[in-house]
């Protein structure tokens, strides 16, 4: 069986399952964002009319995080928020991270960094980047807010299609100021906004074992951009490294890793080597282009952060990059950190200082200008270069603007030129 | 006979259906007013009450790929409109499930604004053009959802006669 076939056979109470199957898998973890506010909507609406009293399964296994408008940007938002907060308080949910600088952040970092997720687990959120988690070697998945009514009233995932899985082998090693990012960009121009629609990619090779948990969680991130059910990176001791000392773990952790025999949809090999900073062009994230094809395009705004690329090693290449030197002119920079932790940690490293000297306006954790509904948002005709995940026509809140999407030291060398700079020519 | 009144390529995210700044209106009651409120034309006619429920909206491939918002199908289900493409991103075709919002998968699908379709289980005929497209059936693996008239019934169902819900859909 492959990783995801013996996650799911297990969390179904079976044996064995293959591709096609139709399961039930149990839930490990449920979790929500301010989408919760909905997701309670549906909750109470499953119960309209029967004698039942609305209880979540077992609460110590919800989440929600406070992440997309935070510090509220409206009336409407706050309501809801005071809303989510009063029925986590009600229901008792175990992991609820409200509006804060200590332990507040993006969820898809939150989860990680507490130690929320383990190898082997059935994760679900409300969120199409909660395939992030598969770096920890767990099969997680975006699911829609009634769904996660159902599943907050049933403990377990109604109907699910045993995805197929794509096994993708990644040998080499990244040249300087080329990684993670540039690898997941290079696979999806490869395979598609659409190529693993209903799928898994299945990270593996010399490449990955060498990856920080940091790494595969962008490769994780963005499979869904390629369409992917989940992406997932089998437990191995880089796993057990992040849980243990960076995220407290001290309980005894499962390896679950895919059979010799497997059986595989297909297999892509990929070799970093030779491989350079990517570039996804407007408006479709398959839209990727080598660094030298768009180099020189003018860039009113340079977003670093987000559940993509705001983690400590992202934010430390770019700091590196602009020390010393300052946002070109007419360039706006925007830094958001993942989490408070990690704007902690920014701060006792200078990279905080760093930016804040070079120009750039350092903003709370928060998803915000990602998807253009807290801050940020781009004027008619303007360009923004972001280390985030999307580039979709309207994305960062206006239809009549143009986002190409990069990594962290792309972003932090165009910041000083104020056009698509590669940082291998100008460091 | 329904009439397609609006059309759009492949790729077609959720943020292009229900832009990100809308999404602190969540409830279904509330959301069809932002629909594809970034087209302002197709918007207006939306909000104006000019489309007749059951119009259709043809798509390309991977129609709503991107965030899993549910407002991107709450919004069109508001509006009674049917969603014929090519084929569909997983998140959007389990949230239309969900919710029943009608969706076909016609993967040969060709209308343009205007034409006449008559839609069954087994095809999407253009009368407009004469031509007859072949229709994928939805996921064997939701149909009991769908047989239950979405997920909040099911799930209903399944809570309240756990036992008679369960061999229905062994």
């Amino acid at each position: 069986m492959t990783t995801i076939e013996k996650i799911l056979a297990r969390a179904s109470g079976v044996a064995s399952v293959k591709a096609g199957d139709v399961v039930e898998p149990k839930v490990d973890l449920a979790m929500s964002h301010e989408n919760a506010a909905l997701v309670i909507n549906q909750f109470l609406e499953i119960y309209r009319g029967t004698t039942l009293e609305p209880r979540i399964w077992d609460p110590t296994r919800v989440a929600v995080i406070f992440d997309h408008r935070v510090p509220a940007e409206s009336p409407k938002t706050a309501s809801n928020q005071k809303k989510v907060r009063a029925f986590v308080a009600e229901q008792n949910v175990g992991k609820f991270h409200d509006i804060r600088g200590d332990v507040g952040g993006i969820c898809h970092q939150i989860l990680p960094e507490n130690g929320y997720v383990r190898p082997g687990f059935v994760v679900v959120g409300t969120d199409s980047h909660t395939t992030s988690h598969g770096a920890l070697g767990a099969f997680a998945f975006g699911i829609g807010a009634t769904e996660m009514a159902s599943v907050w009233a049933l403990g377990s995932v109604l109907n699910v299609e045993v995805p197929p899985t794509i096994k993708v082998t990644v040998t080499g090693r990244f040249k300087e100021f080329v990684g993670p990012k540039d690898l997941i960009l290079r696979l999806i121009g490869l395979i598609t906004a659409q190529g693993a629609n209903f799928k898994v990619l299945e990270f593996h090779g010399p490449a990955i074992e060498r990856m920080s948990t940091s790494g595969r969680l962008v490769l994780c991130n963005m499979a869904v951009e390629a369409g992917a059910t989940a992406g997932i990176v089998p437990a191995d001791r880089e796993t057990e490294r992040y849980l243990r000392e960076e995220a407290g773990v001290s309980d005894p952790i499962e390896f679950v890793g895919s059979d010799a025999d497997a059986a595989y949809e297909r297999s892509i090999d990929i070799d970093v080597t030779e491989l350079g900073p990517q570039i996804a062009c407007p408006h479709t994230v398959d839209n990727v282009k080598p660094i030298g094809e768009v180099a020189g395009v003018k860039v009113d705004q340079i977003v670093i952060g987000s559940c993509t690329n705001g983690r400590l090693d992202d934010l430390a290449v770019a700091a590196r990059i602009l020390k010393g030197g300052s946002v070109a002119r007419n360039t706006r920079m925007l830094v958001f950190p993942a989490s408070g932790k990690i704007y902690r940690q920014a701060l006792a490293r200078g990279y905080v200082g760093a930016f804040v000297k070079a120009g750039a306006v350092v903003m709370n954790p928060g998803c915000g200008p990602c998807l253009g509904i807290h801050e940020g948002a781009l004027g008619d005709g303007e360009t923004a270069l972001s280390t985030t995940n999307r580039n979709f026509k309207g994305r960062m809140g206006n239809p009549k603007s143009e986002v190409y999407l990069c990594s962290p030291a792309v972003a932090a060398a165009s910041a000083l030129t104020g056009v698509i700079t590669d940082p291998r020519k100008t460091n | 006979m329904p009439q397609v009144v609006f059309k759009v390529g492949d790729d077609i995210s959720t943020d292009v259906i229900y832009p990100g700044r809308y999404m602190a209106t969540v409830l279904p009651a509330e959301t069809p007013q932002f629909a594809f409120a970034d087209e302002p034309a197709f918007n207006g006619r939306l909000k104006a009450g000019q489309i007749p429920p059951g119009s259709v909206i043809v798509g390309g491939k991977n129609f709503g790929c991107g965030s899993s918002r549910e407002q991107a199908v709450s919004c069109l289900k508001g509006h009674e409109l049917a969603i014929v493409a090519r084929d569909f991103a997983r998140i959007f075709l389990q949230n239309g499930i969900n919710l029943g919002l009608r969706m076909i998968v016609c993967p040969g699908v060709e209308a343009a604004v205007g034409d006449e379709l008559e839609i069954s289980e087994r095809a999407v005929v253009n009368k407009t053009t004469s031509r007859e497209f072949p229709v994928l059936p939805l996921p064997k693996s939701r149909q009991a959802i769908i047989d239950a008239g979405g997920l909040v019934a099911y799930t209903r169902q399944r809570l309240t006669q756990p036992q008679a819900a369960q061999g229905a859909c062994a």
